[in-house]
């Protein structure tokens, strides 16, 4: 087994709500509480949930852009979450994110030499004509045309705005891109492109992705390992095939079921799983399985007390017990 | 806004004017906009014209600022003429006005004048005249327009009761007026966005303690304020001297409005995914805050320093209006009104009132050319 490229450990980062006259955090929202991960060199690993259970921040968390409260991110068994600024910038260059909207995270004042030339620029790596080149060259690499180099964003489609975030992403030759929702912002038909463009960077540059996705059936056809989110921890984690086959959370189930089945002839068999609205308080966590009040599995007494461990790549107390339907096949 | 183009990487070759659109800086989508506001457009032509006039004042002015004539105190504007038919050889061409016949009042004892057609003072371009150091550098002694004879009386806009010539006066004026209104928006500015900068960018307790600064500042009377600073200079103080403290003091208290603005801005854009990209890319605090956020909203901030001149402009012209300001021999706006400021003196002199329009005109074209700004500022939003 090689090497973990990055290692999450133990990681947790809560938001203060309310200060107390003292200045006090007397209320937080836990955003991530407690997840491990570990991505290996080449693979793809999905990190799929339902907005607002951490994903994003937990994405953030790993390039830097959001400061851990506790537990550590490693990066090559370098703990990043413990090093000053002025070390971890060494480390930027090797972690690049993709962001989610391509009309915000593109400076709409920059031309798109600027945009991607920038990190280049600001750390004092290249200028003038070498700038040029690889700001060219890059552009040619995703898909650009190196005439558009003097245009503003406002000029481009989102489909072509996001290979420009990806351009200045992997501008620094990165080992490894948290892309979080990179193609949600965008058409399907556009989705689709872009997709491909990540797997053949992939293969190219021999990428590592954290991709951060909500969709599942985005997540398919890329992922070689998903992990599925809830309310800050992860509930299962496991390779994209066993995943859809055979889901092991009752969570994880209710997403499958929400995927759009494309064949007509398909319809109706195992049906959507509707769940109830009751999300927990996120800065009053509850005992037990987070899950437990939505989960029509839940037994009580069983799965609202006690910590549940993540035992097998399930975070469940039923697992055993129960025989979940994954996503029925669509390749026939 | 956005142009119909398909997402495939290699599109067809755009047309000219798409290249034109798409290539544009935002300078230019701005000029472009700005140009459609005729009444910003004729303003901001005639403050070039003020620049102009300001940098060249010893050349434009027929007069140095220290010219004094006591033969002619209160003399009333005299009428340029192209030509007179009456002179002693009939029809004559040529600059001229015409001279002073004075009376005195045996009553009053005040002297009024008249104008005298039979007393010809000749008027040339580029006439010789008092000695003058152009920018402080060139030894000149010409004039743009000026008495043939340096001698003669020649008052256009008539002369002060001190026996000035009130348009060499009010360029003069001009020179000091403008000149503290825009320095010291320009100092007022750049406590205004540093301070805006930070506080909004970095928010917690600096926010905190530059936004109750603020709140300080502005809860103080300006007027009184003003007053307080200016008594507290010390009369010996020369009039350059005097210049510059009473500018930074108008800068002093001119800042907070713009800081309020900027901060607002920062703290919109913070969240915006291109800043935490900024950071990511590995820029510094203020490369990001100065080189990819400024530049967002520099059209903005263009457009309210050139809405601030005016209240800067108006400030001194108080200031001095009220004897705390600028002094003579310093000639300002305000200055000049000082003269204007007595009933019995105006009645019977109104052209006194000459640097007033002047204000008025100035302030208005800078509001023009602030708003057409504002309006120019958004190109994307049309």
């Amino acid at each position: 087994m090689t090497d973990p490229l990055l290692e999450v450990r133990d990681l947790h980062v809560r938001f203060p709500v309310r200060r107390n006259l003292l200045g006090r955090t007397t209320v937080e929202n836990h955003a991530v509480s407690g997840v491990d991960l570990a991505l290996v060199p080449g693979e793809t690993l999905a990190l799929v949930g339902e907005s607002g259970c951490g994903k994003t921040t937990l994405g953030r968390t790993i390039v830097g852009a959001q400061k851990a409260t506790s537990g550590s991110v490693l990066f090559e068994g370098e703990d990043l979450t413990a090093m000053r600024d002025r070390d971890r910038a060494r480390y930027r260059r090797q972690i690049r994110m993709v962001f989610q909207d391509p009309f915000s995270s593109l400076n709409p004042r920059f031309t798109l030499r600027q945009i991607i030339g920038d990190p280049l620029v600001a750390t004092g790596e290249a200028r003038g004509s070498e700038l040029e080149d690889r700001v060219a060259e890059m552009m040619r690499r995703v898909g650009l045309s190196p005439d558009y180099m003097d245009r503003y964003p406002h000029a481009f489609s989102g489909g072509q705005r996001q290979r420009v975030n990806i351009a200045r992403a992997l501008i620094v030759n990165p080992r490894l891109v948290v892309a979080d929702e990179p193609v949600s912002a965008l058409d399907v038909s556009v989705r689709a492109q872009i997709l491909n463009l990540l797997r053949e960077l992939q293969s190219e540059l021999g990428l590592t992705y954290l991709f951060i996705s909500h969709d599942l059936s985005v997540v398919e056809n890329l992922a070689d390992r998903v992990a599925v989110m809830y309310f800050g921890r992860i509930v299962e984690l496991a390779s994209t095939a066993d995943l859809y086959e055979r889901p092991q959370h009752p969570y994880t189930e209710a997403l499958m079921s929400a995927v759009p089945i494309p064949d007509p002839s398909l319809k109706g068999r195992g049906g959507r799983i509707l769940l109830p609205d009751e999300l927990p308080d996120p800065s009053n966590p509850p005992p037990g399985c987070a899950f437990a009040r939505r989960c029509r599995h839940a037994v009580e007494g069983r799965c609202d007390t006690g910590a549940i461990p993540l035992e097998d790549g399930v975070r469940c107390v039923r697992r055993e017990e129960l025989d979940l339907q994954g996503i029925v096949a669509t390749q026939s | 806004m956005t142009l119909k183009e398909s997402d495939a990487p290699d599109g067809m070759t755009p047309s000219p004017s798409e290249v034109r659109r798409t290539r544009a800086s935002q300078r230019q989508l701005v000029w472009w906009a700005f140009k459609k506001h005729r009444l910003a457009l004729v303003s901001a032509w005639l403050l070039a014209a003020m620049l102009v006039v300001i940098a060249l004042c010893e050349f434009v002015a027929p007069f140095s600022d220290r010219h004094r004539d006591s033969e002619y105190t209160t003399a009333p504007p005299q009428v340029l003429k192209l030509w007179d038919t009456d002179g002693p050889d009939g029809f004559r061409f040529g600059l001229h006005v015409d001279g002073y016949t004075s009376e005195q009042d045996p009553r009053s004892l005040r002297i009024t004048y008249e104008a005298d057609p039979d007393d010809r003072v000749d008027v040339g371009l580029f006439v010789k005249g008092e000695e003058y150091e152009l920018f402080g550098l060139i030894p000149m002694d010409r004039h743009l327009i000026g008495p043939k004879d340096v001698e003669d009386p020649m008052y256009l806009f008539g002369t002060t009761t001190d026996g000035q010539d009130l348009l060499s006066q009010l360029v003069y004026a001009t020179r000091v007026s403008a000149s503290v209104g825009i320095i010291g928006v320009l100092l007022a500015f750049l406590l205004g966005i540093v301070l805006g900068a930070v506080s909004g960018y970095f928010g917690g307790w600096i926010d905190n303690v530059v936004q109750r600064l603020i709140e300080l500042i502005m809860s103080v009377p300006s007027i009184p304020l003003w007053l307080g600073l200016a008594a507290a200079l010390p009369a010996t103080m020369g009039p350059v001297g005097r210049y510059f403290i009473i500018t930074t003091i108008l800068a002093l208290v001119a800042w907070t409005g713009l800081a309020r603005e900027v901060r607002g801005r920062f703290l919109a854009l913070r969240s915006e995914e291109f800043v935490t990209s900024a950071r990511l890319d590995g820029s510094s605090h203020a490369r990001v805050m100065f080189r990819h956020m400024l530049p967002s909203f520099s059209s903005h901030v263009i457009a309210a320093l050139s809405l601030s001149i005016p209240g800067m402009i108006l400030a001194e012209t108080a200031l001095s209006w009220l004897g705390m300001g600028l002094r003579p021999p310093a000639v300002s706006w305000g200055v000049q009104l000082q003269d204007a400021s007595k009933w019995s003196v105006l009645s019977g002199a109104p052209w006194l009132l000459i640097p007033g329009l002047c204000v008025v005109l100035v302030v208005l074209a800078f509001n023009f050319v602030g708003d057409g700004l504002r309006d120019a500022a958004d190109p994307y939003k049309h």
